[in-house]
């Protein structure tokens, strides 16, 4: 990405970023953007540049940040009615650590309301395009963060994944998606989804770009008790591989975090690839992709090996049983009592609650909602949220075992190309169906990187998945570069 | 009247006085601040908005376990308990269902009986609502203070052990010093369950809940009216409902709120954003060495210097108990701190080590009458008690009172004037010879006082009935020598000396 410097100022960088989201408006990418503010902020960098001062490894860099992440720029609408007008006054940790580093704020970008949907469709301000292909989906959640990185609007834009949220948009658009280890980079001041699945990641265009702001973001908060102790930037190893740590809880992890384990360095790496995953459900095209890509790893002279994974077939009931249970309680603080919107349709207390929350959340969201309160209810919870818990800790076992093998997975995202607008939102199991592939890694808690690969024959954006044991996300960054 | 037989369950919740808020640094201490002046962003509930777990709520809660004999457990977790109030801002309560921090463990009443500790839980606090008319007004002040639950067996069977129970919680949470418990504001609040079943019958009955009782008097209250409620029930052959019941200490009464089938479900679930609290074994045994002794300690230290009723009430003054310990360490240093002290009670070989008689119980026995009955009668007696007279000061008065240096009444001044200002830094001596109240024991000295009195006229009729055998005018005799002595005279001594004169 190009950062400001004597000769390339930052005003310039920024006033070119809002250039284009003019140009793009249609895409409909952004809720917010904050022209001035922005251009106030470049002036400022370039008067410390001129100063000859070190601004920051991000010096005037434009970034954009999907519109779940708190800061006192805009409102904070997690593209949900129900947060209509509501303006924070914190700032989220990441938002903090990119802007200490000379990072422009721009903007705010499109999602599904509370990051709820794969196609950025169940946004209150309506579907964000994709950039390829203006009848199609952008992906999502993060659908708005994805388009404005692959139209390069900004050259990168922050992102949430708590089921593919990254990873899918990055892939229907073309560019790079991580979803690092589950509590690599700090939660704090991110509307929460689901909160042992939440991952803070980024949406790039070169690998490069990403290990950049890895290496700024990662790392202990003391404001999110489930961050790790910073793993990103202790190995300068190149392509350093861990060995599988098979730690099974990932809460407790947060606390017992023991040292690094061994690196085993190697020259030829072994990539597994998933049978179960190599099957009719899957787009012909996207099975060619995959394939090419395998090619591509063993003229490298790279070991292919098979996988058989029979328990992730549950990961996706599994994860809309956890995930629904963790959002009903993660929402019940949109009651219309303290912020954002609340009914005038209100006679009594139980109208402030009922009417607000029936006329400010979407269908998406409440059928989560129902879904997390049904399974959480009492004579429920153990036949589905604690059956779920225990298959959840079989998939983390099944992975572990997979990493003794390989060293890293290599899958499809999703099983189709960026599908129409309107094709999927009014069937919710045909949508959630598109997140098969990439759910079980957020149940797991493992990294796991989009990368580009091809396009159709229509031009439509492919991309796929290498998913690493936990902490291996620089490894996933370097591999990529092998993978161009 | 014991046609039924009464079982009692306490719930206790009890608000630790950290510096900040179980989630949140923002002061936890709301006393006297404005509404909402105390709320951070996590207590506000902002989306986004992660609890940072407070590790000195988790010292206290290992210390209030430690101090109801309880186990602690070495790894607990946090729940999500669900329900929608406006004081409630997640629309969740952080507490712990599955794995509470304090385990089983029991306490003693003052007439010995045990109550066994089910387990304690942490939690945190709700808001306060405040109702006007139309409209309702929302402080979140509290919302975010660490609680512990007290969950008891239900080993209690009448009013006075229920109240008794409370009351000794409250000793001892105030003794080990995890809450400032003042109940009139709610830092200590009970919910009293209630069942009445027939005199030996195996089953328990059907219970009453009886929330938010934040008084002694009105727990014994509550529990009297609902044995009266339900054995009249019971008497009808009617049924008594499992139901919450509210208590109103104008009316003395109890009114239903809300039957089991309207009992909500709190949907809990792992509180994902707190990860399991893991305690060491090192930790807990430290934080169980720096308990300050007990109500229960004080009672076996000092069963035999204290009368039961006179020990009782002074338990409930902390700083009077430990001011009798150091008096009592001059004499004979108390090695066994309760902790060992627990230790060794289980322990035959060295069991009995706190018994062992001091050498000087009448130190502690005179400065507890003091305490009991000159102290706490005074009316600045609450700040009395932070400013306690010194060790010397209270020894050296004991001891010129039994040198008979010091009347009762003297020793009752002298005492007095430790508290003021003016004279408090004094010496014992000093403040007694300024206020003129020694008296005089040199019995050289006494008898010439004697004879100069013997030898005046207005005593010869005196003298003459004491010697006809009219004992009574003894006092008459001695009034006068008092009288000769400018009051410095030791009533007793004179009267000896006066009887011994007149009887030769």
């Amino acid at each position: 990405m190009k950062i400001a410097d004597k000769n390339t100022t930052a005003v310039s960088l920024v006033e070119e970023a809002l250039k284009k989201a003019q140009k793009f408006a249609d895409y409909h990418v952004f809720n917010f953007l904050d022209n001035e503010n922005a251009l106030k902020k470049a002036a400022e960098i370039d008067k410390r540049i001129k100063k000859g001062e070190n601004v920051g490894r991000l010096a005037g860099v434009p970034f954009a940040i999907k519109d779940n992440f708190l800061a006192p720029v805009g409102s904070t609408t997690a593209s949900a009615h129900i947060l209509e007008g509501f303006v924070s006054p914190v700032t989220a940790t990441v938002i903090k650590k990119l802007e200490a580093e000379g990072a422009i704020l721009v903007g705010r970008t499109n999602l599904d309301a509370f990051a709820h949907g794969s196609s950025t469709e169940n946004s209150y301000y309506g579907p964000t395009l994709n950039s390829a292909d203006q009848t199609r989906v952008a992906g999502g959640s993060s659908g708005g963060s994805a388009v404005a990185v692959a139209l390069d609007i900004v050259p990168f834009a922050t992102g949430t994944d708590t089921g593919g949220s990254i990873r899918q948009p990055a892939a229907f658009n073309g560019i790079y998606g991580l979803k690092p280890t589950y509590g690599a980079v700090s939660r704090y001041g991110i509307v929460a989804m689901a909160s042992s699945t939440d991952s803070i990641g980024f949406l790039t265009r070169t690998p490069e770009d990403m290990d950049l702001l890895m290496s700024i973001c990662a790392g202990q908060d003391p404001y999110d008790m489930t961050t790790l102790p910073d793993f990103y930037n202790t190995n300068t190893d190149d392509l350093r591989y861990f060995a599988p740590d098979g730690e099974r809880n990932i809460a407790s992890e947060a606390r017992n975090d023991g040292p690094e384990r061994a690196c085993r360095k190697s020259s030829s790496i072994r990539v597994g690839a998933i049978k179960d995953f190599d099957n009719d459900t899957v787009h012909p095209e996207i099975r060619q992709a995959l394939k090419d890509k395998v090619e591509q790893l063993k003229q490298k002279g790279h070991e292919i090996i098979e996988l058989d994974m029979p328990m992730l077939k549950y990961a996706l009931a599994v994860y809309y049983i956890v995930v629904p249970a963790e959002i009903s309680s993660n929402l019940s603080r949109h009651d219309g009592v303290r912020y954002g919107f609340r009914s005038d349709k209100v006679k009594n207390l139980d109208d402030v609650y009922a009417n607000t929350r029936n006329e400010g959340f979407m269908a998406e969201n409440k059928r989560r909602i129902m879904i997390g309160n049904f399974v959480l209810s009492s004579g429920f919870y153990d036949a589905y949220y604690l059956k779920a818990q225990k298959v959840r800790t079989l998939i983390i076992e099944e992975y572990a075992k997979a990493f003794e093998k390989c060293d890293f997975i290599l899958t499809p995202v999703a099983p189709n190309p960026p599908f129409k607008l309107g094709e999927k939102v009014n069937d919710p199991v045909a949508m959630y169906l598109e997140d098969v592939m990439s759910t079980p890694i957020n149940l797991a808690g493992l990294p796991a990187l989009t990368i580009p690969a091809g396009t159709t024959k229509d031009n439509l954006p492919l991309g796929l998945q290498l998913i690493g044991p936990r902490r291996s996300d620089a490894n996933l960054i370097e591999l990529s570069k092998e993978l161009m | 009247m014991s046609k039924y037989e009464i079982t009692i369950g306490i719930e206790c919740h009890v608000q630790l006085a950290t510096k900040t808020k179980l989630f949140s640094e923002v002061d936890n201490d709301a006393r006297g601040k404005e509404p909402n002046s105390c709320v951070s962003p996590v207590d506000y509930a902002l989306p986004g908005m992660l609890p940072r777990l407070n590790a000195e709520a988790v010292r206290f809660a290992v210390r209030a376990g430690h101090a109801m004999n309880a186990e602690i457990n070495p790894i607990s977790r946090f729940d999500r308990k669900h329900y929608y109030y406006p004081d409630l801002p997640k629309g969740y309560q952080i507490s712990q269902l599955y794995q509470p921090i304090i385990g089983a463990g029991f306490i003693e009443l003052p007439d010995g009986t045990k109550v066994r500790i089910e387990h304690a839980h942490l939690e945190e606090d709700a808001g306060k609502l405040s109702h006007f008319g139309s409209y309702s007004l929302v402080d979140l002040n509290r919302a975010g203070t660490p609680l512990i639950e007290i969950v008891s067996m239900p080993d209690i069977h009448s009013a006075a052990h229920a109240r008794d129970y409370c009351k000794e919680l409250w000793r001892i949470m105030t003794y080990a010093g995890v809450t400032y418990g003042d109940l009139y504001n709610g830092n200590m609040r009970f919910d009293v369950n209630i069942s009445l079943a027939p005199e030996g019958a195996k089953e328990l009955g059907t219970r009453a809940e009886i929330k938010n009782l934040n008084s002694f008097r009105s727990v014994e209250r509550a529990v009297e009216y609902e044995y009266q409620r339900q054995s009249k029930l019971l008497d009808k052959g009617e049924k008594v409902k499992q139901e919450t019941r509210g208590w109103s200490d104008d009316t003395g009464k109890t009114t239903a709120q809300r039957s089991k089938e309207e009992a909500q479900d709190y949907r809990y679930m792992p509180e994902p954003d707190v990860p399991p609290i893991h305690l060491s074994d090192e930790y807990i045994a430290t934080e169980k060495s720096a308990l300050p002794l007990l109500p229960s300690d004080y009672r076996a230290r000092f069963a035999d210097a204290i009368p039961h009723d006179t020990l009782e009430i002074l338990l409930d003054y902390q700083p009077l108990m430990e001011k009798l310990g150091e008096l009592d360490d001059l004499n004979h240093p108390f090695e066994a701190r309760s902790q060992s002290r627990r230790e060794a009670a289980s322990d035959p070989a060295t069991a009995g080590v706190a018994s062992v008689p001091r050498k000087d119980v009448q130190i502690i026995s005179k400065v507890a009458n003091l305490f009991a009955s000159v102290l706490l009668a005074e009316e600045k007696s609450a700040e009395y008690l932070n400013d306690l007279p010194s060790v010397a000061q209270l020894r050296d008065l004991v001891k010129m009172n039994s040198d008979k240096e010091l009347s009762s009444t003297a020793t009752k001044e002298v005492f007095l004037k430790f508290f003021d200002p003016q004279m408090k830094t004094k010496s014992t001596k000093d403040i007694a010879k300024e206020l003129g109240v020694i008296q005089e024991n040199d019995t050289a000295a006494l008898e010439k006082i004697v004879d100069t009195v013997l030898a005046k006229p207005e005593t010869q009729k005196a003298q003459a009935d004491f010697k006809a055998g009219q004992d009574k005018v003894i006092g008459f005799l001695v009034g006068q020598v008092m009288k000769e002595s400018h009051g410095q005279a030791n009533p007793s001594a004179v009267q000896q000396i006066l009887r011994t004169k007149l009887s030769k």
